[in-house]
């Protein structure tokens, strides 16, 4: 048993623990905590795979940026929200049912994937591989992501901006 | 030599997407659905970098590609707690199913 099954055994148990964690535990803020746990340990996988680059994307992106964003979000709403266990059983049954007909079909198909070689060279400078890439073939999808970016922070200051001040 | 096959990580990827499409189904507080949602696409993220190192020709465009999707996705986060707060603004509810207004 190499380290590499411990470590992959390790992390993904970890990212289930806190997924399925985020769908049991009563407080809003406890399931979001939850979730950083499963996307630190995604970011431990992705080392896995020789991806370092995305790993600290994601460590600061998902665990950092987007997490901060949500705490920020629950806590300008009602931030003492208790969910209670749900109440329509028929439609957690529902939708229980078909997510386990998506996971047959799906796991169906992954059983048949044919798979190649590992890539060998993937770890050697991965970031300057990365940059090469965006920075040679992927330049304008790069542009069109920064304006798609400029589009997302213009219209969220728009939306969340105070209209007007005629009823404060 | 690496032991683990490349089925492991996309059954766990398709695990961490079932459970945030169920999380993203069933539960009331609209943040929760958001987070859902993001939990769907650092799955389909984790499928992109697997198949980068393990696909039938393995090269570094799924990583670029996962960054991509990773901008993506907190541009999409940003609007939807945008339009959160808005709502909560107005209705003074995250609940969602109390978010019914095209209903009538």
């Amino acid at each position: 048993m190499s380290g590499e099954i411990i470590a992959f055994v390790l992390l993904s148990a970890a990212s289930v623990i806190g997924a399925l964690a985020m769908l049991y535990v009563s407080k809003v803020v406890h399931m979001l905590l939850s979730l950083v746990l499963t996307f630190f340990s995604l970011a431990g996988i992705y080392v896995l795979l020789s991806a370092e680059f995305v790993a600290v994307v994601q460590v600061l992106i998902y665990s950092g940026a987007i997490s901060i964003m949500m705490i920020f979000g629950i806590m300008l709403t009602k931030h003492h929200d208790q969910e209670k266990h749900p109440q329509n059983i028929g439609r957690s049954l529902l939708a229980g049912g078909g997510v386990i007909v998506f996971f047959a079909a799906v796991y169906g198909a992954i059983r048949k994937v044919p798979f190649g070689e590992q890539a060998t060279g993937l770890h050697e400078a991965n970031t300057e591989q990365i940059g090469i890439k965006i920075f040679s073939y992927y330049v304008i999808p790069f542009e069109v992501v920064s304006v798609i970016l400029l589009a997302a922070l213009v219209g969220a200051v728009v939306l969340a901006k105070r209209e007007g001040d005629d009823q404060s | 030599m690496s032991a683990v096959p490349a089925q492991g990580y996309l059954i766990l990827a398709l695990i961490l997407f079932c459970i945030g499409l169920f999380g993203a189904l069933t539960k009331r507080n609209t943040i929760i659905v958001l987070i859902s949602i993001e939990l769907m696409l650092n799955a389909v993220n984790l499928n992109l970098v697997a198949f980068s190192k393990y696909g039938i020709h393995p090269n570094i465009t799924g990583q670029v590609f996962s960054l991509f999707s990773i901008t993506i996705a907190a541009a999409e986060a940003a609007v939807g707690i945008a339009i959160l707060l808005a709502l909560y603004r107005n209705r003074r509810s995250v609940q969602i199913n109390e978010m019914d207004t095209l209903k009538h």
